[in-house]
């Protein structure tokens, strides 16, 4: 076991470190930070200048060896537009998003496990098929599109919550809809899936057979069973649903890390670009590895392959 | 599949994990503290932004956002009348000309700043020294880089000094230059400004969360003399919102108050809501056309004034206006904005909308079937596509290659361009020193290079006397009118949508003066 973790560690390392220098090159495909940097109305004096002063006229690998140490050494840089550092202002964010994430998450699992063991109980009936579609619409529309329509029923026609801010648990309740709903068909079909395999066990029928009422075999014997794997699905997921807070957090103004991200691109401010797609990537690592592990944990099998 | 029910401990893991997540859950609800209400129950007027300042401290940032607040917040030594343009004393009482390079200001006495540290002579010096040197890299330069030095004179009394003549500088003295606390500026620096900002003006920051919002609060004690009215709303906060969308929304739901910058289909729109006003104004920003005559320039047509006249008559700007660009907007006939001081139409030749004279001239040009360009364009591109159909119309193909401003830029600078649908705001400065000579003073922008118009333009710059300014500038405008050389089109209007409790008048230099506001 410690083996596996230990190969399993080593190789998220390795993915971290792929994934800081594609975070670092990214940027310089976005064009000349130097260029957007200078503003509106500069002179080549000026755009000069700020390359000089970022260091950008170095050799790309001399500028992404130097970023990588003082990294490594704790220095995350300065922010270019809000002229702080760089670390206090993500994590700063890092609080906000989490909750999104966690709130969607329970969302996610609202819609998915009724709509699974439903689908699961009428298996291949029109049930089913519904089911189905309604879970499959919340990844089928565009998030932006749901989160507007939203803010047209819950705040524009119902007063019930506000539009946007991050200041209240009320502000967190659509755009957690707007992404749970979009990570629930995967959830979903792992849960019919799963519960179909679990319905047709023989501890099941010894259940049934024993008289007890079908609310208890299903939910208390079934459900509690076929809901393991999706344990390790959700630490995937929750990874998924951070790095895809970038537009909900936008549109609502959560004022989490995908509205700083989202901010750091407008204003070309690279520092915190780079640290915030390296901070979520690295999350996305340590859930995946988290995953990896508690799987091998529950399945020995895995530990030997 | 390994289950909990197949292995006791793992179901025990189960159970407390559920268990603490729902306790997580829990805890994080109660983290948070009841919304902020706005309106004028409250007596907190909600406006949303879409853009949050680099810093609050006015010198370094370089957006709009960052304009409104400095207004509010801090006073400069000298007040321009919104409507008459007419300079009075804000922080300075009076003020002569010494020379040239030198004006002499007497300081008003008993006003303090929201620390209540007092004002005097050593605010105005440290601050504009300070802020004048290059090596504390101000952001935007052209409004310090003027200022040779600030002496004091006594207590009370400063003197200006800049590098060369310099007519406009009373302009930046009104609108860009705030004045800090020297004690606290010297001790905190711009870094320090900007987490607690201190002015003296009508407003104060009482809250700040960079990137989220800035909560203002009405300063009881601001100074009664000043020529701005006291302010009168209790509290202003401003969120920043990126997605217009979700502003709208807000303003729709009475979760915000104002918001600004609406396209016009959209404020077309919100005018039918019973809760909501829309109001229009004008702003500095002048929209244009550039043809590049260069030597080298990827198109030779626009070296023929005949093609470039053409281009002028070809596109009926009054439509455009009335149907696109909306209300508040104004023809413009010069490369300047009409309220900038040395900015005329006097004497500029003014090219009609005549689709028949322009085939006409192109047919002289050698061009009777017209010919292919491309267009360069960074933003408002249904005006960008509105004149590629009126220059359809007389022959004209131009493609679109629609751009963020700085790639623009650097095809214009790297001589690539051949006609670029310009825009420019001159930074808020209301002195033609801001505009013409951007695009026709030898700069990188210039892709035009008529060295008379370039001498008429640096004579302009600096010559003291007003009115032999003002001739020297008109000269030079109605040169650049009557070579074509580029396309004046209109000015850009601004919509701003308000909650019907609020009292709101626009100004054409697009600064929101929460001082002036009030609830009906």
């Amino acid at each position: 076991m410690l083996f596996y973790i230990f190969k399993r560690l080593a190789l998220a390392l390795l993915v971290a470190l792929t994934v800081s220098i594609l975070a670092y090159l990214l940027v310089f495909l976005s064009g000349d930070p130097a260029l957007a940097l200078a503003g509106e109305g500069a002179r080549q004096a000026d755009i000069d200048m700020v390359r000089k002063t970022y260091g950008l006229d170095r050799p790309l690998v001399v500028q992404y060896a130097s970023w990588l140490w003082k990294l490594l050494h704790g220095q995350l840089g300065m922010s270019v537009y809000f002229k702080t550092e760089v670390g206090p202002l993500v994590f700063d964010k890092l609080k906000t998003t989490l909750l999104l994430g966690v709130y969607s998450l329970v969302v996610a699992l609202l819609i998915s496990v009724p709509l699974g063991v439903l689908a699961a109980l009428y298996k291949n009936s029109w049930i089913d098929r519904s089911c189905l579609a309604v879970a499959v619409l919340g990844q089928a529309l565009p998030n932006f599109f749901f989160a507007l329509l939203l803010i047209m029923l819950f705040s524009i026609s119902l007063h019930w919550l506000p539009v946007s801010g991050s200041d209240s648990w009320q502000h967190f309740v659509m755009p957690s809809i707007a992404l749970g709903y979009y990570a629930a068909p995967a959830f979903m079909r792992l849960i019919r899936a799963g519960m179909i395999e679990v319905l047709e066990a023989d501890y099941i029928r010894t259940a049934r057979a024993k008289g007890l009422p079908p609310a208890t075999v299903i939910f208390k014997h079934a459900l509690r069973n076929a809901i393991v794997p999706v344990v390790a699905l959700a630490a995937v997921q929750l990874g998924f649903l951070l790095g895809g807070s970038v537009v909900v957090e936008t549109i609502f103004a959560l004022d989490g890390l995908g509205y700083l991200a989202y901010q750091s691109i407008t204003y070309k401010d690279f520092p915190v670009m780079q640290i915030i797609v390296l901070l979520l990537s690295v999350i996305y690592v340590l859930l995946t590895l988290a995953s990896d592990i508690a799987n091998a944990w529950l399945d020995p099998r895995i530990r030997v392959a | 599949m390994r289950t909990c029910a197949e292995r006791p401990s793992f179901m025990h893991q189960c159970r407390t994990r559920s268990a603490a997540l729902a306790a997580g859950l829990l805890a994080a609800g109660v983290l948070f503290a009841a919304p902020a209400v706005a309106g004028k129950k409250t007596d907190t007027l909600g406006m949303a932004y879409d853009q949050a300042p680099e810093s609050v401290d006015p010198y370094f940032n370089n957006v709009r956002i960052g304009v409104i607040i400095a207004a509010n917040v801090w006073d400069t030594l000298l007040y321009r009348d919104p409507v008459t343009q007419e300079y009075k004393g804000q922080l300075a009482k009076s003020w002569k000309q010494i020379d040239d390079r030198t004006l002499e200001f007497e300081l008003r006495q008993g006003v303090r700043f929201h620390n209540g540290e007092e004002f005097d002579a050593d605010s105005v010096v440290y601050t504009l020294n300070f802020v004048a040197d290059p090596n504390n890299q101000a952001v935007t330069q052209q409004n310090v880089k003027w200022i040779d030095k600030v002496e004091k004179r006594g207590k009370y009394t400063v003197r200006v000094i800049s590098k060369e003549p310099f007519p406009a500088a009373k302009d930046y003295l009104a609108t860009t230059l705030a004045i800090h606390p020297a004690k606290y500026y010297k001790e905190v620096g711009p870094k320090g400004m900007n987490a607690k900002p201190v002015g003296s003006g009508p407003y104060k920051v009482v809250d700040y969360q960079p990137g989220k919002s800035i909560t203002l609060e009405k300063f009881a004690d601001y100074f009664k003399d000043s020529p701005r009215t006291q302010p009168k709303i209790g509290k202003v906060r401003i969120r920043f919102i990126p997605d217009r969308q979700t502003q709208m929304a807000e303003v729709m739901s009475g979760g915000e108050d104002f918001i600004m910058h609406v396209p016009k289909d959209q404020a077309d729109r919100l005018q039918a809501l019973p809760n909501l006003q829309v109001l229009s104004g004008n702003t500095m920003r002048i929209v244009f056309m550039q043809m590049n005559t260069l030597d080298g320039a990827p198109q030779p047509e626009f070296k023929d004034i005949r093609v470039r006249k053409a281009i002028a008559h070809a596109i009926d700007r009054e439509a455009i206006i009335k149907n696109i660009v909306g209300g508040g907007a104004e023809v413009i006939n010069t490369i300047c904005t009409p309220s900038q001081v040395g900015c005329t139409h006097d004497g500029a030749t003014v090219y009609k909308y005549d689709p028949a004279l322009s085939r006409k001239l192109l047919a002289e040009a050698g061009y009777p079937n017209g010919f292919s360009t491309e267009i360069l364009a960074y933003r408002e591109r249904n005006q960008t596509e509105a004149i590629i159909n009126y220059l359809q119309a007389v022959g004209i193909k131009a493609r679109l290659n629609f751009l963020q401003y700085a790639a623009m830029r650097d095809l214009v600078r790297a001589n690539k361009a051949s006609l670029v649908h310009q825009t420019w705001g001159s930074n808020l400065v209301n002195d033609v020193s801001a505009s013409t000579p951007v695009y026709y003073g030898f700069g990188t922008d210039d892709i035009t290079h008529d060295a008379k118009v370039r001498e008429l333009l640096d004579k302009g710059d600096h010559t003291i006397d007003p009115k032999a300014r003002n001739e020297i500038y008109k000269k030079a405008l109605v040169s650049i009118s009557e070579s074509a050389y580029s396309v004046p089109l209109w000015s850009l209007p601004v919509y701003y949508v308000a909650s019907k409790e609020v009292a709101f008048k626009p100004y054409s230099d697009e600064l929101v003066r929460f001082w002036e506001m009030s609830w009906k």
